[in-house]
Order: C-alpha cells, then sequence, then structure tokens
C-alpha cells in the first residue's frame, strides 16, 4: 500500500524543513543579539565614562595620576582646583596587598583543608558557611568593621604590633582605628570565599592518579596537597588575581572602615582612601564645579582599566589551566 | 632521607594549620551573623518595618520605605535582567562553538567581576545625567550587575542536560528552536532558578550602584523617575551618626535576613543534585 495514500500529510512534514530552519534561524538571531548585549554593554560603558571625564583628562592630562594634591574647593577662589590620583592608586595597591598577604595563606589552606584534607559530609557543610560569607553585603561588613573590627584591633591587635614590629616605618607613629591597615583586613576577610572556593575547584579538578601515584609511594597527607598543589599551580595563581580583583573594586566596607583622608600614607596606621572609596565618599556632595565631578569620573575609569586588567588576566590564567588539566584528564 | 617522624610531625602540624584557616575564616562569619542578631533584634519591632524614615540624628520611624525601595528595584531589575540573562545562556550554551559565544563568554566573566561602584558610575553617566536620581537607574545599573551572572549559570545548567533528552526532542520531529525553549529549559530549570536567585541575593545588597543613582530618601516610593530608598542605603546613611547605629543594626538584621532566606532556598532548590 502506499504510504501517500494512507498518510497524505506524512511526507509533507519532511518537507517543511525549510520553514524549521527558518524558525532556528530567528531563534538563532535572537538569542545571538542578546548574547551581543555584553559587547554593547562594555562598550557603551567605556564610552560614557571616559566621555564624562574628558573636563578632567583635559585639564589635568597625564599628571592626574601622579599628582598628590586633591583640592576641590582651593582656597584661593580665583585659582583652579587641583586634583591627582597617586594617593588614592597607592591607596589601593596597599590595602589590595594587606589583603593578599593575609587572606591568601588562609584561603590555600580552607582549600586544602576542604578537597584533600576533610571527610566529604564535613566539606559539604563548610562549603555553605564559607558561601554565606560572600553573601553577607559589603556594606554589613562595614558596619560590622566599624563597630567590632575597629575596637577590637586598635585596643588589642595594633599596640602588639607596633611593640613588635615598630622598628619598620609601616607601623610607626599614632594609632587609629580607622586605617589603612583595618581596610585591608577588612579585604582579607571578603575575598577568601572568592579566593578559597575557585582554589577548591582547581584542586578537585587535579586527576586523582596524581594523587595515587604519590600515596603509592608512601606520601603523608601534606606531600600529597604539596603534589597537589604545584599541578594546579596557574589556576591558583589565577584564583589569586580574582580575589585581587576583588580586592581593588571593593567600595562600601573599605569606605567606612579606612577613614577616607587624602594623604600619601607611609604608616599603615594612617588614614587613607581608594579609588573606590573616594568615588562612594564625595560623589553626592560632588554637586558644584563640573570639574570636581569630572575627575571622580576619572578616578573611576581608573579603576575600571585596572579592575578589567586585572580580571582578564586572572580569566585567561584560570581558562588556561583548567584546558591543560581537562587535556591531561583526557589523555590518561 | 627524612625520617618517617619527621615527616609525620610536618604533615601534623600543616594539616592542623589548614584546619585552623578553615575556623579562622569562620569567626568573622560567626561574629558579623551573631552582631547583628544582638544588635539589630532590639531596634525590631511591627512599626520598624512599616514607618516612613526618619530625619538622621532622630532615630525613632521605620525602615518601611527602605525595604519598599528595595524591593522595588530589584524587582525592576530581575525583570530587565532575567531574560537578557537567560537568553543570552541559551546562546553561549547552544552555539557554544562559535567564536563569537567564546569572545562573549570571556567579556562576560569580565563584567562579573567589574566593580559595582564602576557600575554605579555608569548608571549615573547614562541615566542620571538624562532624567535625574531615579529607580530607573537603579534598577539599570543592577541588571547590568545581574545579567552575568545569570548567563553564566544558564549556561551551566544547560550543558548539563544530557544530549539523550535533546535526541529525543529532536527525533520527535521538534524543531531544534523548540526543542531548546520547551525540553532543554525545562530539564535545566532547576539550575536556572538557582543562578537567578543567586543574582537577586547579590544584587540586593549592594549599595555601591545604588548610591550614586538612586540616591536615597526618607519617603515612600513614588515613581519610577524618582530617587527612592533602599536597605543597604539605609544601613549605610545610619552608620555614620551614633545615635542612629541601633536602626542601622535593625536595617542590617533586615537586610541579611532577606539574603540569607534566599541562599537557603538555594540550598534547597539544589539539594537533590548533590544527594
Amino acid at each position: 500500500m502506499n504510504i501517500h495514500k494512507k498518510f497524505p500529510n506524512f511526507l509533507s512534514k519532511f518537507k517543511t524543513s525549510k520553514k524549521r530552519l527558518s524558525g532556528d534561524s530567528v531563534f538563532k538571531a535572537i538569542v545571538m543579539l542578546l548574547a551581543c548585549n555584553i559587547f554593547l554593554i562594555l562598550g557603551l560603558m567605556i564610552f560614557k565614562i571616559a566621555q564624562s571625564s574628558w573636563l578632567s583628562i583635559q585639564t589635568y592630562g597625564i599628571n592626574f595620576l601622579w599628582g598628590t594634591t586633591w583640592q576641590p574647593f582651593p582656597p584661593n577662589p580665583s585659582t583652579l582646583p587641583s586634583f591627582g590620583a597617586l594617593p588614592l592608586i597607592w591607596g589601593t595597591l596597599v590595602t589590595s596587598a594587606i589583603a593578599l598577604f593575609l587572606g591568601v595563606p588562609i584561603s590555600l589552606g580552607i582549600a586544602l583543608a576542604l578537597s584533600e584534607f576533610a571527610p566529604k559530609r564535613f566539606n559539604y557543610i563548610f562549603s555553605f558557611f564559607v558561601e554565606l560569607l560572600s553573601a553577607i553585603p559589603s556594606v554589613i561588613y562595614g558596619l560590622w568593621g566599624i563597630f567590632v573590627l575597629i575596637p577590637f584591633l586598635q585596643y588589642n591587635v595594633f599596640p602588639i604590633l607596633q611593640v613588635t614590629l615598630g622598628f619598620s616605618p609601616i607601623f610607626q607613629g599614632t594609632i587609629r582605628g580607622p586605617s589603612v591597615l583595618t581596610g585591608g583586613i577588612v579585604l582579607a576577610i571578603m575575598i577568601i570565599p572568592t579566593v578559597s572556593a575557585i582554589s577548591r575547584d582547581i584542586f578537585a579538578a587535579v586527576p586523582n592518579s596524581q594523587r595515587e601515584a604519590i600515596i603509592a609511594l608512601g606520601a603523608t597527607r601534606w606531600e600529597k596537597a604539596r603534589i597537589v598543589m604545584s599541578y594546579g599551580r596557574s589556576g591558583v595563581i589565577g584564583a589569586i588575581m580574582l580575589g585581587l580583583g576583588r580586592a581593588v573594586g571593593e567600595t562600601m566596607a573599605v569606605t567606612m572602615v579606612i577613614g577616607n583622608s587624602f594623604n600619601m600614607f607611609t604608616s599603615l596606621f594612617e588614614p587613607g582612601s581608594t579609588l573606590a572609596s573616594i568615588v562612594a565618599n564625595e560623589f553626592t556632595e560632588a554637586s558644584s564645579p563640573p570639574v570636581y565631578i569630572s575627575a571622580l569620573m576619572e578616578v573611576g575609569l581608573i579603576l575600571f582599566a585596572l579592575a578589567i586588567i586585572v580580571n582578564a588576566s586572572a580569566r585567561l590564567i584560570i581558562w588556561r589551566s583548567t584546558r591543560k588539566l581537562k587535556e591531561a584528564e583526557m589523555i590518561r | 632521607m627524612r625520617s618517617y617522624t619527621f615527616r609525620k610531625i610536618k604533615n601534623g602540624i600543616i594539616v592542623s594549620l589548614a584546619y585552623m584557616a578553615l575556623i579562622v575564616a569562620l569567626i568573622p562569619l560567626a561574629s558579623i551573623l551573631i552582631e547583628t542578631i544582638l544588635r539589630g533584634l532590639p531596634a525590631m519591632n511591627l512599626s520598624f518595618f512599616f514607618e516612613e524614615i526618619s530625619p538622621l540624628g532622630e532615630p525613632s520611624g521605620g525602615i518601611g520605605p527602605a525595604i519598599q525601595g528595595t524591593l522595588i528595584v530589584v524587582a525592576l531589575a530581575s525583570i530587565i535582567g532575567i531574560p537578557i540573562g537567560v537568553l543570552s545562556g541559551i546562546y553561549l550554551a547552544e552555539f557554544r562553538q562559535s567564536e563569537i559565544a567564546s569572545i562573549a563568554r570571556f567579556l562576560n566573566d569580565v563584567l562579573t567581576n567589574v566593580p559595582s561602584i564602576v557600575l554605579g558610575i555608569f548608571g549615573w553617566t547614562l541615566i542620571v545625567v538624562a532624567i535625574g536620581w531615579s529607580v530607573i537607574a537603579g534598577a539599570v545599573a543592577l541588571a547590568i550587575m545581574m545579567v552575568p551572572i545569570v548567563t553564566r549559570t544558564t549556561e551551566e545548567a544547560i550543558k548539563l542536560v544530557p544530549i539523550t533528552i535533546r535526541e529525543a526532542a529532536i527525533a520527535l520531529g521538534v524543531p531544534q528552536w523548540k526543542t531548546t525553549l520547551t525540553v532543554v529549559l525545562s530539564s535545566a530549570k532547576k539550575g536556572i532558578a538557582t543562578g537567578i536567585l543567586l543574582a537577586v541575593a547579590r544584587i540586593s545588597g549592594e549599595t555601591a550602584p545604588l548610591l550614586l543613582t538612586i540616591l536615597g530618601s526618607r519617603f515612600w516610593f513614588s515613581g519610577f523617575t524618582e530617587p527612592t530608598a533602599a536597605l543597604p542605603l539605609a544601613v549605610f546613611n545610619f552608620s555614620q551618626l551614633p545615635i542612629d547605629w541601633p536602626r542601622a543594626w535593625g536595617a542590617s538584621l533586615t537586610l541579611i535576613f532577606m539574603i540569607l532566606l534566599i541562599n537557603i532556598i538555594i540550598r534547597y532548590v539544589t539539594r537533590e543534585k548533590y544527594g
């Protein structure tokens, strides 16, 4: 019996493939357009922020980067307000360095404990807590910093630091609660979830054959962990860079504990400012001279550029290292 | 060769240091939660949630407008951000081989980590300059923050859908776009929901972008082109004067409670996956 007679529409179903194709291509075009919004967003961001800071770029030129004065309202009204971002860049670099110095060892310890040492059940509970740490809003870190961390550090930790390490200039001078060191410590707490979670994933991706091999040679747990760490080294560097990216851009918590003073500090007990904190702190006041707003925009532009460089290189490193790990897995 | 005892001791020290790192990291968490609860609870009563915000320095009113403002801004940001995020995620997962997809994925990851204050500046230059401090500006800034998170988690969720399910649908003659929108999306819906909740939790606590866009206010919501209050902004403003500190903690507790609730829902949604 002829199939066409019994099911007249049967073969015509296959003929509609052209129509089907067009449905697919419409769908593809829609989702592609939406995915391409990312180019639009980033492009527009760079354009708009650069445009707003154009006045400041024109007025102060490259000197903006290493100027050390910040006078939006000069004492003599006939002179131009002067702006220079060097102390802000310095503050950002120093607080981020403190954050990495304190946060990275702790994060690596957590990552190793969770991926290599602790039993699985333990792992689940602690990952939850570490995730909670990253879920707490930064403004609450700031409030906690003001109330709990600053008094604790000011009366219990900083005096000891000054007595023991006071020979070096970075621990000299009057002890203040809101200071660069406090800002760095808050940042260290805030980058721990990022760095530890990514490092743990990297360690977990190290092929088990590596562990089995070294255990078969009679290694202790730490010796096994060392092999795992050296195997995932580049990924861990990426994780640290990502933590650095977070530290560089963190705004509210730092604004609330760093003391917000514009100076080229040498002692970590002095108050300071970062690129992000000055924008948050001064922006709503920046109503009068347009060049003031423009200068703050340029600070934002520097921060944006810094963050993109740090994060893009972090992603590239992580991406390359996970690809390497995956290839190793495939060969096996 | 070092002696076995030496290696054993070294191992013991380092393993306990690693566990100690775990505990050290949990101290701030415990301290933040305990302090917020202990200091926040006394500030709370029924009127605290429903009254207008009194001026700074007169800590008698509530935080009603801040709760309302946060809900409105986050809802508006979600309406803008979720469809864009989910559909871009679909593109990245379904056409993952294409050149555009890999560049977009990379930029998406970069955008995830753009400092939130920069998003605030962007919202200011894009919208506030044109129409003034407004709910819309805040929602756009938060939506931009949300899109990369939703995109990424949607992509990961769709990649986890077994190829057999897709093949089954295509074998039944369902066109590919319909397969994606019905079969694939519905098997990935748990993962996508998790991503959306994660993004909502993340943006509800953001202060820096709101500081430059919705400005803050003491009154109830009065239109999408007007400034409005928000919980994180209220916490920040209250933290400036000692007399306002009790209600700063009250607002913090409310905010933390909202965010923890979302996180617990996420845990509940994803629980089955890990058994």
